[in-house]
């Protein structure tokens, strides 16, 4: 594989992967809030 | 006798009768890193290990490097390994809140366009003649993220990890001065004077336990290359989030943290050795690396722009800065920066997700560039 198909490739395939993943983790963190909002949560009891 | 007597004082200035010219030189530079560690706090934990180590490889006939020699030791033992990086990364991990970057998901884009630099700067390494593997180390550097880059290095470009490592640090640590700059040239006073909605902080706790466990699973299986650096750093955050192993946390955080830190930048120094180091190969590595993290910074505050319009201007692009990883001093940037355009303009928190996202995104960059390597065959 010569050196510009390459950059081409790591171009494409790396900013569009990078972004992609991370855009389906930030999707999966959106559905993780809903599941689990805060309210559903009982405070943790003190201690003290 | 007087000749056993000329040369036992001869073998006391060995140092000085074996020294090359670039010895002097590299123990120079080896007192900046120090004083910019000690005089101007600029990343100390790490310069200046970095920068005795240096002094320490410098001295001739010391052998400190060589087969046995203790600073080889420590570098065969945690570089070679690949451990050091992956312990630090727990430490990261136990050290990072990732609430600010749960409580806004859309930040985990900003984290994304901020690791663009290292694949544009990969582009302009193979321009400038390098082969396939440097020019991913060098591209690493864009991470704005040690621990990867030296993770990288060490595997694919050993001979490089000098330079990669001694750039990635260095710029991180002169992020305040390199991204100020960049932000005032790309965004217009009335984008810099927005004001975000304050952060709720409406995560759960189980969120934020699921959080580190979804993204290993989901990372992993993704670009199992990287599950190295994607799995130590969510294990960290794992064992901070659950709360029950408070011990193994704060001791990946505090005293696991230090005592690799220790070793891991006085081996970073002892691959200065000034007649390896001194090539003019290193002064590009350190030219590209710091346009790789101009270029980070400025991917992510044109992706800020983006998220400006979009929004109808709720999104102060500024702190698309803080894609990077360089974790929490980015964000302190962007909030010094958004202040001096509007004082009721709190960014920190927001810049603080952005900031999280750039380092889950430092690390699932180089994940993905490391399994787009195995699966072009460059790489086993």
């Amino acid at each position: 594989m010569d050196k510009f198909t390459f950059a081409v490739t790591m171009l494409i395939a790396g900013m569009g992967g990078t972004i992609l993943t991370l855009g389906f983790m930030s999707l999966i963190m959106i559905v993780l809030k809903k599941i689990f909002p805060l309210k559903s949560e009982k405070k943790p009891q003190s201690n003290s | 006798m007087l000749d056993a007597i000329f040369r036992a004082f001869a073998g006391l200035g060995a140092g000085f009768l074996h020294m090359h010219w670039s010895n002097p030189v590299m123990i120079a530079i080896g007192c900046v890193l120090l004083y910019l560690g000690v005089k101007k706090g600029f990343e100390p934990l790490l310069l200046v290990p970095i920068g005795f180590g240096c002094i320490l490889v410098n001295v001739p006939t010391a052998g400190l490097m060589e087969r046995d020699g203790f600073l080889r030791v420590i570098y065969d033992a945690g570089i070679m390994t690949e451990l050091f990086p992956l312990l630090i990364f727990v430490g990261i991990g136990a050290m990072t809140d990732f609430g600010p970057l749960l409580d806004n998901p859309a930040t985990f884009l900003l984290g994304a366009a901020g690791q663009f630099g290292i694949f544009l700067t990969l582009a302009l390494a193979l321009v400038l003649g390098f082969n396939e593997l440097d020019a991913v180390s060098i591209g690493i550097i864009g991470a704005c993220d040690g621990p990867t880059a030296i993770y990288v290095t060490s595997k694919y470009a050993p001979h490089l990890l000098g330079a990669v490592s001694v750039a990635a640090y260095s710029y991180m640590s002169l992020v305040p001065v390199i991204q100020p700059p960049i932000m005032r040239i790309l965004t217009t006073k009335k984008e810099r004077e927005t004001v975000m909605k304050a952060s709720t902080q409406s995560v759960s706790r189980t969120a934020k336990l699921l959080f580190p466990l979804v993204i290993t699973i989901l990372g992993g299986f993704i670009a199992p290359k990287g599950l190295p650096l994607l799995g130590t750093i969510m294990l960290g955050n794992f064992m901070r989030e659950s709360g029950v192993v408070t011990r193994l946390a704060k001791a990946s955080e505090n005293e696991i943290a230090n005592v690799v830190t220790l070793l891991l930048g006085i081996s970073i120094g002892a691959t200065m050795d000034g007649r390896i180091f001194f090539k003019f190969q290193t002064l590009i590595v350190l030219a590209l690396g710091f346009f790789a993290i101009c270029l980070d910074t400025a991917c992510g505050v044109l992706l800020g722009k983006v998220m400006y319009v979009l929004t109808g201007g709720k999104i102060n692009p500024l702190i698309g800065a803080a894609g990077i990883s360089a974790f929490p001093m980015s964000a302190r940037v962007v909030q010094k920066e958004g202040l001096k355009y509007c004082k009721r303009s709190y960014l920190l928190m927001h810049a603080m997700g952005a900031n999280a996202g750039g380092q889950v995104g430092s690390v699932m960059a180089a994940a993905v560039m490391l399994s787009i390597l195995t699966g072009m065959g460059i790489i086993p």
